[in-house]
């Protein structure tokens, strides 16, 4: 993984990264009734200045692309590093997507210290892009750790009832678990030849015993992230106290961060200790699947729902990274992008209601149908999508992370299909309830449908759904080159060799969703087939 | 005996603050009412000419009075250090004795004559000048910490200071005339040459150790020396207990790690261990019951107590028999940067609280700080910035501080320590950040009908601003601290 093209001429992604922060600096000199509009502004201004990322993007190459570097602490050597490769380019463009949208469900629902709070959104863009684009493992850790504080504030000042709880016990988990990250971060630096260079540490074979360490630390920072069970406690709190544009943040993208630690970080750093701990791993995902989703089915708090429904789509992330082949990859990448629309748009649509009715209650909420048709249909809509009904985004994901699943281990994969009957039955439920209801005399009259801003709020989401559904190949090429070297990566380890070498003769069902293209190189063994099997 | 021109020229800096602490306190009774703000900024001037001068000495390595004191690189390091404190907490005491009423222009003196103590103990090559300087610093501040005559709680503050002050300088002279009665001398580099003549196992010198170990400890506030902490800093004038906890505890640092690396480095493998055990009790300690506390100047102090125990995890470190060079001066440069970092975001922290007024009075309960973001947001922000950056969590300088710290033991094979701290500092940040909850998220009781408020005052603005501007800019590039660090480290022997 060291192939790093520099870029030379505009530095994109720099421009991309600090315009928030630079943007958030701009909001406190500007006049309280137009901060709004300004934040919008700002915000849609980083969604244009992102998709060139996405226009000249190489789909044909694993590197590290739009790459810059500068010399930022001399002792030690730590670089101001950054660039990006088909990992973490559709993760930028959701952020950069999902901003506006946040702004716009904040333009009324926020009504005090407006100034504050659209800061701290730009900081939190700043921090999560800076996340996703750094290459130097400091500099990640400076923008992951950054996240914390504008959170922290976006929980406890603009949250619901009980959120100083919410907010702290959010920053306590968190922290704890970074901390242990830090630790393993200034091993790595002294085991992995004095450099803090995230692409020289993926070239270094570390001892197993020093791997396993490391993957428990990295495991306690990427887990309490993603949550994965059991540390997911802080998330239903976190998630049901925030406001919407947090809540939406949250679970869009901060979630998203942990997957693509152990995507970035633990596989190709620590494929050894990535094979022992595996097992594990698929067990904690496939208990976070069923829990999630059984969870979901026993609450009647609309946010606290979608939280624990996060809880279990997440589960089909870790499944699929830890399934460890192309099509478990490319589809947990594929499922952090579709959670990352599907339940910020259902976090959205409970932020709408709530905005009306001032109640997150199922039972609140009932027979929208009538007064609000519009706005029944988005449910419904991301109802589906987040169910993987087929021609929806969700669908193309779940299925991919169920074929890696299978190759894995076909009782694994029987196990993960549950969770998607689970969350058929605790999805149609609520719409059913929610939607087709009858209407409760108390909050019928604060029943209107959509106006144009939240029109304009979800449409765009709306149209994502189907068209990821429908046509995802716009969405999977540029993962194509960079998912295949990580899976080669991992195979040139020498490790697992058996399971990932079988893989050639059935790989070819990803020419269906990936439009004539062929398998994945690493699809197919590399090795002699006398080698299989073998441990070297 | 003649003084040379030569001895006098290299403790010229020490000359001038000492002259000045003299002239300031011969000035007070002469100099009308109206104008004894003046007397404060002369003290601000012989500061910066003296930060000049240690400026050019920087590079400097000499000894003078025949071997007792020495001018290198590590003495300048703390030096500059402690007149940027000392600058700040004058400016800080400026307006802070107005709104307590305390016209008494001895304060200023008497915070001089403290520093000048402080720069003896740093550039001292012979126990018995560390023990002067150790003594004149003691003696100042035991009379600054009772300056509030009113308050019953600042004269309990310099009574307690003073008694157990006194009874740690016993111990620690006790020390030193243990090491004279087996070494023949008090220099540390003729008390070297007897350590590693007599070897790890002689009783005196362990005893001797011990002794200084208990009598340090008090100076720096670790666990178990650290009793008298909380209620000193509590009761003492708030700007006192800023430079106690600053610069006392940054030049007892200076004068123990030089005593303990050059004097009795040989001992090592002793007080490494004891080392490593005040450090893990002060770490849990500190942290631990920081938690509990209402009033913010005890949460503070012990935080304060809490950081002496970051700072000595670069101490073990240093210590550790199988270090290497490489790896001692990490050690040893990480804690002086921390201790750095850490007087700039303490003094940002304490500023903001002396300045909150509730009622004519100081508001000192972390409950007082209820809704300050909105009606003083700068000042909420300012405090946010401090206790995050207390807290050690990017980009504010207290994360580089504790990672060099962190990076030193990693080197040494202590990652174990390393954990051990950092959980602990996931725990600090549950009290630092209750201050910014009750800040940004509770709405001032209604029932004291007193809101708070920060008091308004240009020189204040210079202390936060040069506070500030240093916590996050050393969180950004602290790249001109690190050499400054390291290359003062290459002076220790």
């Amino acid at each position: 993984m060291n192939d790093v093209s520099m870029h030379s001429g505009f530095p994109w992604l720099t421009a991309v990264v600090f315009l928030p922060l630079v943007g958030a600096l701009l909001l406190f000199f500007v006049k309280e009734t137009a901060v709004r509009w300004v934040a919008l502004g700002l915000t849609l201004a980083e969604l244009a200045l992102s998709l060139p990322l996405w226009i000249f993007f190489d789909p044909s190459t694993p590197r590290m692309q739009f790459a810059e570097q500068v010399a930022w602490i001399t002792a030690p050597s730590i670089n101001y590093s950054v660039g990006i490769d088909g990992i973490s380019l559709p993760l930028i463009l959701m952020t950069t997507f999902l901003m506006p949208l946040c702004v716009l469900v904040s333009w009324t629902a926020i009504q005090t210290r407006i100034k504050t709070f659209m800061a701290a959104l730009l900081l939190m863009e700043t921090a999560m892009i800076g996340v996703f684009v750094a290459l130097d493992f400091v500099l990640f850790y400076v923008f992951w750790e950054a996240m914390l504080i504008p959170m922290y504030l976006l929980i406890g000042v603009w949250g619901g009832a009980n959120r100083v709880y919410a907010a702290i016990k959010f920053f306590l988990y968190t922290l704890t678990g970074s901390v242990l990250l830090l630790v393993a971060i200034l091993v790595l630096f002294f085991h992995g030849g004095q450099t803090f260079d995230i692409l020289l540490l993926s070239g270094v074979e570390y001892p197993s015993a020093l791997q396993s360490w490391i993957f428990l630390a990295f495991f306690a920072a990427f887990a309490v992230k993603v949550p994965m069970f059991p540390f997911h406690t802080w998330l239903p709190d976190a998630h049901v106290e925030a406001p919407t544009a947090g809540s939406v943040i949250l679970a869009s993208v901060l979630l998203k961060m942990g997957t693509y630690g152990f995507l970035r970080f633990t596989l190709p750093m620590l494929p050894d200790a990535t094979d022992t701990f595996t097992p594990s791993m698929i067990g904690l995902s496939l208990i976070a699947v069923l829990y999630g989703a059984y969870m979901a089915l026993a609450q009647t708090d609309l946010k606290k729902l979608i939280a624990y429904s996060s809880v279990s789509h997440m589960g089909f992330v870790t499944l699929g990274i830890f399934a460890l082949n192309a099509q478990g990859i490319e589809g947990a990448l594929m499922q952090m992008l579709n959670h990352g629309i599907t339940t910020g748009a259902l976090f959205l649509c409970v932020g709408i209601l709530y905005e009306r009715t001032h109640s997150r209650l199922i039972a609140d909420n009932a027979g929208l149908t009538g007064p609000m048709p519009r706005y029944a249909a988005f449910l419904v809509i991301f109802s589906l999508s987040s169910l993987g009904l087929p021609g929806t985004n969700s669908f193309v994901g779940e299925f991919l992370v169920l074929a890696g699943t299978f190759m894995w281990s076909k009782p694994a994969a029987a196990v993960a299909a549950l969770g998607i009957i689970l969350a058929a039955a605790y999805l149609l439920w609520m719409v059913q309830r929610v939607a087709f209801g009858a209407p409760v005399a108390k909050t019928a009259p604060k029943l209107i449908d959509l106006n144009l801003r939240e029109w304009a709020t979800l449409t765009p989401l709306a149209v994502l759904v189907f068209w990821i559904g429908l046509f995802p190949n716009p969405v999977l090429t540029p993962m194509h080159a960079s998912v295949n070297h990580l899976v080669e990566h991992l195979d040139q380890r020498h490790t697992a060799v058996a399971r990932r070498g079988t893989l050639g003769t059935d790989g070819r069902w990803l020419t269906i969703t990936a439009d004539g293209e062929q398998p994945p190189a690493s699809a197919k063994s590399h090795l002699p087939p006398s080698t299989i099997g073998q441990t070297p | 005996m003649t003084l040379p021109l030569t001895d006098l020229l290299a403790i010229f800096p020490e000359l001038i603050i000492a002259a000045t602490a003299c002239l300031v306190l011969a000035l007070d009774p002469i100099t009308p009412a109206p104008r004894k703000g003046w007397l404060a900024w002369f003290s601000l001037g012989a500061l910066a000419a003296c930060f000049g001068i240690t400026s050019l000495q920087m590079g400097v390595r000499t000894m003078a009075f025949s071997d007792l004191v020495i001018i290198d690189p590590y003495a300048s390091f703390w030096k500059l250090l402690l007149y940027t404190v000392s600058g700040l907490t004058i400016l800080l005491s400026m307006a802070y004795l107005k709104e307590e009423r305390i016209h008494l222009t001895e304060y200023y003196g008497f915070l001089l004559l403290a520093l000048s103590g402080m720069m003896v103990m740093v550039s001292a090559a012979d126990l018995l000048t560390i023990y002067l300087g150790t003594e004149l610093m003691s003696l100042s501040l035991y009379v600054l910490a009772g300056f509030k005559r009113a308050d019953g709680r600042s004269l309990e503050a310099s009574a307690k200071y003073f008694v157990l002050g006194a009874f740690s300088s016993g111990i620690l002279l006790y020390g030193i005339s243990l090491l004279f009665g087996v070494a023949g001398s008090t220099r540390l580099s003729a008390i070297a040459s007897a350590v590693s003549a007599r070897g790890l196992d002689d009783p005196a010198l362990l005893l001797a150790m011990i002794l200084l170990v208990v009598g340090f400890g008090f100076k720096i506030a670790v666990v178990p020396f650290h009793m008298w902490t909380p209620d000193v800093y509590e009761g003492a004038p708030t700007s006192v207990t800023a430079f106690m906890a600053v610069a006392a505890k940054a030049a007892s640092f200076g004068a123990f790690l030089r005593v303990f690396l050059e004097g009795l480095g040989g001992l090592k493998a002793n007080w490494h261990v004891l080392f490593l055990a005040l450090c893990i009790a002060t770490l849990a300690l500190g942290n631990l019951v920081a938690i509990v506390q209402t009033n913010i100047k005890r949460m503070l102090a012990y935080s304060s107590i809490a950081h002496a125990g970051y700072a000595l995890i670069g101490v073990v470190v240093a210590g550790q028999v199988t270090a290497d060079s490489a790896v001692r001066s990490l050690g040893l440069s990480s804690v002086m940067l921390y201790l750095a970092i850490y007087a700039l975001m303490t003094l940002g922290a304490f500023t903001v609280v002396a300045l909150l007024r509730k009622g004519g009075l100081e508001g000192e309960a972390i409950e007082d700080f209820a809704g300050l973001a909105k009606r003083q947001p700068i000042a909420a922000f300012l405090m946010l910035v401090f206790m995050v950056s207390l807290a050690g969590i990017p980009p504010t300088a207290g994360f580089i501080g504790k990672f060099y710290l962190f990076m030193a033991a990693v080197k040494a094979d202590l990652a174990w320590l390393a954990v051990l701290a950092l959980l602990f500092a996931a725990v600090s940040a549950y009290y630092y950040l209750r201050v910014v909850m009750v800040m940004y998220m509770r709405d001032p009781q209604p029932s004291t009908g007193l809101a708070p408020h920060l008091v308004a005052s240009p020189v204040l603005t210079v202390v936060l601003a040069c506070a500030l501007a240093g916590v996050l800019v050393l969180g950004l590039y602290p790249d001109p601290l690190v050499s400054l660090a390291t290359q003062a480290v290459l002076a220790l022997k």
